[in-house]
Formats: structure tokens, C-alpha cells, sequence
């Protein structure tokens, strides 16, 4: 789904084939607002533009129904969530709860305590979706993520020197963690920047920035006392566990200024696509486009991380899903968020019906099946290079 | 493995033999040069190694050491602590080089490191479990489980990467590598969270270093190592004439299949010994076959000799570097490495950019 922002309203439904506008507008002719909307042909299938004025939006139907049923998939596991526990609750219970009645215990823990993990699973999972969308995009790699840039052990080195050297708080250790990573994104764009971001360039300097900072991080683990270190691996791992409103509230802000931001980058992304050349005759810059993508991935990445730690495989397999499922050419940043939101909280929920007595971090349930998932794609598709 | 090679008079004139391959095979003879010129540092980085420490020994203490003990306590620090250190550091640094120059052939790749394979990972989950299920506490314990679990694991990574409709191709193994490293990855984060005995265990052995083995670990890898190197050696032509395409290697005939198999086999027995016994130690097999190819050209057996010789530069100078940086106590050879090869890797990276820019 590529888009431009604000289609304008009152859409008058025209109908026409073939790929070309049937009756062209005159540019400039009229106050009147003009919006149309055809259907075309292309190789992602058909699909329909929808025309206003100087706004056009292309929505593909296949695209449109696989976003719903993420969206409706998400609710019911978000819901599933809220039921399941230490102590259940059963679902009419919740939508009693939710709507603003039920039980005062029932409201304590679903309002106080589950409600807000879901949403920060969710959150957390579609600004992790998207952030891999971009990336994938930028790099022009099937594998790209935020880790390309050294992000993860970035905000790993961050958090670590809150935890064990400042003994920091909870929140010391997200501003830390964000501090962290968006410092590497920035040491591993500055290197690279005079060559113009390209992706391999980019890989490799990122491989190297962020190695050294996983060196560092073993070696602070090593110099630290046992109890101290223990807590640093439980948060390195990623986990939902105890989220509160305080963890939701910054996510949800940062995902509204950066979700419009990505779509908006999103289709000059798709038309970098046809080449650095072609994109720059189409009136795109390619280096702006890149870095503005990139600073919107890592901003999203590092919000995400200081609100649930360095959770793995999300950024990576939530764009190759949604590609997967829409069929669309381009980042699909929408369908990627809905992936990415659907996937976290479907881990988390499963890691806490899975082993009931211990709290599983999140993290873990991701690594776990993200590996197993990858593992079952290769032995179904063909490499494609 | 002989027999996988590619007969010299079989190939077709523009291939050239690998002789004349690279930079350095127009000044032939040279190269033979700039590999003693390697070794020579070698030796006296070894040197270095057995006489800096936390407690300074004189030359002539170490010589004496070493052919005319007369039993002093320096001495024996000698003989005990810094020769099989410095010996583990050699073995360890040249096999981590070898099986980095194979990798990224077999791979294609030229960022491709042993850790791609999923062979750390599969040493990693075998050591947790040796540690947190077996009750093992030393190195020499270690070495069997962690080969067995890098072995394990290059099995099942080639496995998956040849299930799929296309067969084995670089890139599939590289995704096996991957998918099977995450979930790896988890289940040993899973065992360390909840048993944290075995944290305080595993978090000195991950982050690599060659201080306090004593010799029996050294002997113990040596065998694989040299295996390992043995059968570097039988694929080096094969893989010579695979660099022109799987195709057109095959119609020179070669094996290709035998010779990524045999290629995988090296990289396992060299890079499971060494992680076993020294822990996973990162980057050297990633920046110094880069370094080799600068220096000998990309005919397989220089790029492999050399590698082997700069890989054990490498660590035993990182090594003696991280002992004089932090003295009197030290730093792990394994963030020294990273912190030496990563930027010495984006500078490569980078001049081998600038020249084919030149040269285009």
C-alpha cells in the first residue's frame, strides 16, 4: 500500500481500466474538489486509486483485506491477553471490564495490569514492524534491521552501563538504552554518510560498530557482580513483563508522529526501487530519502527498545510476512505494523499459556519461533538470489 | 580429498593458473617474501607474548626456560602459564583465520564469518548445556560437548539449507545459518535466566580468552585443528575453480558438492575446537582473509596460508596488547580483537572500494 497523505474527502466513485486515467483532468481547472477513483492493472495484482484535487492514494484490495484481518487478529489475541494469567478472567468478563463495569478485582487486573502489556506488545510490535520495513527498504536486503546499524547492542551497551555502573532505575535504563542506540545509528551513519548510505557500505560498517559494541557489552557482564549481571541478561533478553501505563503512553505518542512520517517516506522509498537514477529524474532525493528513513527507523527501534527491551526477530520477519500476505511491492508500512503488532503480542500471550508458572520473557518466545518460522520458510521457498 | 582437485593442464588458457592470479602473482616470488616477512613477526609477537605480563619476565629468563630449566619460580611461570598460552593463542588465531577465508568462499560472501554457519551458536547452547546439565566446570571438559554441538549444528544448517526446492546455495545457507543461530540463541538465554550458576560460568567463557587454559587443552584441539587444516588444504584448488561459477567449476571438474562438504567439515572441526577451547572469539575470521587476499592475491592455497599466519598475528598481538593496556590485570583477547579488527574491517572495506572506483 503505498500512499500520500490526506485523501480528500467527498470521493466521487468513477469507474474506468486499463491502467490510464480515462478522462484526464485539466490541471488547475475549476475550484470545485475533485476526487475519482479507478481501478488499475499492474503486477501486484489490481488495484484502485482513489484521486482528490493533489492527493492521490492507491489502496490494493488484497492489501486492504490483509491489513483487516491483522487488525481483527491482533484484537482477538490482545483480548486473549487480557483473559489469560495467574488468575483468568473469563472474556465476557474483560468486555465488561473494557466498556467501563465489572467486578472492582476484575477491573484492577485487566485496567492495571493487562491491558496496558497488550497495548505496549502492540505498540511495540508495530513500531518494530515498521522500523524493519524501512530498513529492509534502505539496505535494499531481504535481512535488513535495525541490528544492521548496531542499534541492538547499542541500546545493549546503554542499558548495561545504566544497570551495572550507574544503577540506574527503570526509567534511567529506557533513556539510557535509547541514548545507546540512536548513538551507534548516528557513529554508523556519520562513518558512512560521504558514500551516500548505500546498503552493502552500510552492512559493514554496521557489522563492525556494533561488534565491538557486543565485545564491550561481554566484558562488562564479566565485571560485574553475579546479581547484578543477572538482572542486565533478563533485560537484554526483551521482556512484556510488568508494563505498566508509564511504558504505554511514550510509545503511543512517538508511533503517532512516526507512523504518518514513515508512510509519507514510504512511497519515494518503493520509487529508490527503480534505481538511484530513475528515482532522482521522478523528483526524489535519494541520500534525504534514505537518511530521513532511517533516522524515522531508528527513532521507532530506539522508543521500542526503551520500553520493552531488545526484543529479537520482530523487525526482521514482520516485513517478509506482510510482503508475503499483501503481495505489494514497496516497504508496506501499514501491513508491516499490523504484522509486527500481531506477531509480539501473539508471543507474549503464547509464552505465558505456554509455561504458565515461570514468566517467559517475550524475547525469548520471539527468538524461538522467528528462528523455527525462518527454518520452515527455506524449506518451502525457493532463494531468490 | 586429492581427487577433487583440478588438473593444472586442464584449464582453459584465459583462466591462468592460480599462481598468476593476483596483485602479488605479477611479482612473483615476492609473495613467498611478504609471508616470511609475516612470519617473522610472528615469532617475535610470540616472544613478546611469553615475556609481558602482570609480572615482566627478562629474555634470558625465558630462554633459559625453555632449554635450560633450572626450576625457578619464573620458570615455571613460563613453562605452565605463558608457553601454553601462547601457543593456544597461535593455534587458535590460525584456525580462526582459515576457517574465516573458507567460509567466505564457500559462502561467497565477503562478510561471512564462522559464526554464520550457526557454529557459535551450536557451541554455545553445547557449553550451557555441559555447564548447567553435565556439572562440568573446566575447559577440557568443554571441548567435547562444544564440538559436538558446533558439529551438530553445521549438519542441521546444511540440511535445511538444502531441503528447499532449490538445493544448497550460499545464500539458503546463510538463512539456515541464521534461523537456526536465533533459535538457538533463545533457548540458551532461556537456560542462563533461569539457572544462574551456569550464567556466572558461561559469561567468562563468552567473552573469549586464551589466559588460564593450561597445555592438556591445547593438545586436546591440536588433532582437530590439524584435521581441520588438512582438509583446508585438499579443497583449496576445487575452490579455485569455483570462483568462476558452480558451472563452470563443475565442467573443469570439480566436485562441487564434495568440495562444499569437505569445506563445511573444515570449518566446524577448526572453528568448534577453538570455541570450545578459548570461547567465541569474533572478527578475526572476518577481517583477515580480507587482509590475506590484499597481500597474496585470491588463489585459494596463498589466501589460505596466509590467512592462517595473520590470523595467529592477530590474536596473539591482541592478546599481548590487551595484558601491556590493562596492566596489572588485563583484557580479554576477545574484545581486543573486535576492537582492533572492526575498524581495521571498515578501512579495507572502504580502500577496496576507492580502487575498483579507480580502476572503473
Amino acid at each position: 500500500m503505498t500512499t500520500l497523505p490526506e485523501p480528500a474527502p467527498g470521493l466521487r466513485r468513477t469507474r474506468g481500466s486499463g491502467g490510464a486515467n480515462p478522462n484526464p483532468e485539466p490541471p488547475g481547472g475549476g475550484r470545485r474538489v475533485r476526487a475519482r477513483m479507478h481501478v488499475v492493472r499492474g503486477p501486484g495484482g489490481a488495484g484502485l486509486v482513489l484521486r482528490a484535487a493533489r492527493a492521490s492514494l492507491r489502496v490494493s484490495p488484497r492489501g486492504l483485506a490483509v491489513c483487516l484481518a491483522l487488525a481483527a487478529a491482533s484484537a482477538v489475541t490482545f483480548a486473549i491477553g487480557c483473559a489469560t494469567g495467574d488468575l483468568p478472567v473469563p472474556l465476557g468478563e474483560v468486555a465488561r471490564v473494557l466498556v467501563g463495569g465489572g467486578d472492582p478485582g476484575h477491573r484492577f487486573i485487566v485496567m492495571d495490569l493487562r491491558v496496558p502489556r497488550g497495548l505496549d506488545g502492540l505498540l511495540v510490535g508495530a513500531a518494530l514492524g515498521v522500523s524493519g520495513a524501512l530498513f529492509q527498504s534502505v539496505t535494499r536486503n531481504p535481512l535488513g534491521s535495525p541490528d544492521i546499524v548496531g542499534f541492538g547492542n547499542g541500546a545493549a551497551t546503554g542499558a548495561l552501563l545504566s544497570l551495572l555502573w550507574w544503577r540506574g532505575g527503570p526509567l534511567e535504563t529506557s533513556l539510557a538504552a535509547f541514548a545507546g542506540g540512536a548513538v551507534t545509528a548516528l557513529i554508523v551513519q556519520a562513518v558512512c554518510r560521504r558514500e551516500g548510505l548505500q546498503g552493502n557500505r552500510l552492512i559493514v560498517v554496521g557489522i563492525g560498530v556494533s561488534a565491538m559494541a557486543y565485545s564491550f557489552n561481554a566484558w562488562l557482564l564479566t565485571r560485574a557482580r553475579l546479581e547484578d549481571a543477572e538482572n542486565a541478561q533478563l533485560w537484554l533478553t526483551g521482556t512484556l513483563n510488568g508494563r505498566g501505563w508509564e511504558h504505554v503512553v511514550p510509545v503511543a505518542v512517538s508511533l503517532a508522529v512516526l507512523l504518518p512520517v514513515a508512510m509519507a517516506q514510504s512511497r519515494r522509498l518503493g520509487l529508490l526501487g527503480l534505481g538511484d537514477e530513475n528515482a532522482r529524474a521522478l523528483g526524489v532525493s535519494p541520500t534525504r530519502t534514505r537518511a530521513l528513513a532511517l533516522v524515522t527507523a531508528v527513532a521507532l527501534v530506539g522508543v521500542a527498545t526503551a520500553s520493552a527491551g531488545p526484543i529479537t526477530f520482530v523487525a526482521l520477519a514482520a516485513p517478509q510476512i506482510a510482503r508475503l500476505l499483501t503481495r505489494d511491492p514497496g516497504p508496506g508500512v501499514g501491513a508491516s505494523a499490523l504484522t509486527g503488532a500481531l506477531l509480539l503480542q501473539a508471543a507474549d500471550v503464547a509464552a505465558q499459556w505456554a509455561v504458565p508458572a515461570v514468566e517467559v520473557p517475550a524475547g525469548l518466545a520471539t527468538g524461538l519461533t522467528g528462528g523455527a518460522y525462518l527454518a520452515w520458510l527455506l524449506t518451502r521457498r525457493r532463494a531468490h538470489r | 580429498m586429492g581427487s577433487v582437485g583440478v588438473e593444472r593442464r586442464r584449464r582453459p588458457p584465459g583462466a591462468g593458473p592460480p599462481g598468476r592470479g593476483g596483485a602479488a602473482g605479477r611479482r612473483r616470488g615476492l609473495w613467498a617474501l611478504t609471508l616470511l616477512a609475516v612470519l617473522v613477526a610472528l615469532v617475535l609477537v610470540a616472544a613478546a607474548s611469553v615475556a609481558v605480563g602482570a609480572r615482566p619476565i627478562a629474555p634470558g629468563v625465558v630462554f633459559d626456560a625453555i632449554f635450560d630449566p633450572h626450576g625457578s619460580a619464573d620458570e615455571r611461570l613460563v613453562r605452565e602459564l605463558r608457553l601454553p598460552r601462547t601457543g593456544l593463542g597461535i593455534a587458535a588465531g590460525a584456525a580462526l583465520g582459515l576457517a574465516g577465508a573458507l567460509m567466505q568462499s564457500l559462502t561467497r560472501n565477503p562478510l561471512a564469518d564462522p559464526g554464520i554457519l550457526g557454529v557459535n551458536a551450536g557451541a554455545s547452547a553445547a557449553v550451557v548445556v555441559a555447564i548447567g546439565f553435565a556439572g562440568l566446570q573446566t575447559f577440557t571438559g568443554y571441548v567435547w560437548f562444544a564440538l559436538a554441538g558446533a558439529a551438530a549444528v553445521a549438519g542441521l544448517v546444511h540440511l535445511l539449507g538444502a531441503a528447499g526446492p532449490g538445493g544448497a546455495t550460499p545464500v539458503r545457507l546463510v538463512l539456515a545459518g541464521m534461523a537456526v543461530a536465533a533459535a538457538l540463541t533463545a533457548l540458551t538465554s532461556a537456560v542462563l535466566l533461569m539457572r544462574p550458576e551456569v550464567f556466572d560460568a558461561f559469561r567468562f567463557w563468552t567473552v573469549g580468552s586464551i589466559a588460564g587454559r593450561d597445555a592438556s587443552v591445547l593438545w586436546q584441539v591440536l588433532p582437530f585443528l590439524t584435521a581441520g587444516a588438512l582438509l583446508a588444504a585438499a579443497v583449496a584448488r576445487p575452490l579455485d575453480a569455483m570462483a568462476i561459477g558452480e558451472d563452470g567449476a563443475a565442467a573443469l571438474g570439480a566436485r562441487v558438492g564434495a568440495t562444499r562438504v569437505s569445506g563445511a567439515a573444515a570449518v566446524t572441526l577448526l572453528c568448534g575446537a577453538v570455541t570450545a577451547a578459548v570461547g567465541p572469539i569474533g572478527f578475526v575470521g572476518l577481517a583477515v582473509p580480507h587482509l590475506a587476499r590484499a597481500l597474496g592475491g585470491s588463489a585459494h592455497h596463498r589466501v589460505f596460508g596466509y590467512s592462517a599466519a595473520l590470523g595467529a598475528l592477530l590474536l596473539l598481538s591482541a592478546d599481548v596488547l590487551g595484558r601491556w593496556v590493562a596492566r596489572p590485570a588485563e583484557l580479554e583477547v576477545g574484545i581486543v580483537t573486535a576492537f582492533l579488527g572492526a575498524p581495521a574491517l571498515i578501512v579495507l572495506t572502504r580502500r577496496a572500494r576507492r580502487a575498483r572506483q579507480a580502476r572503473s
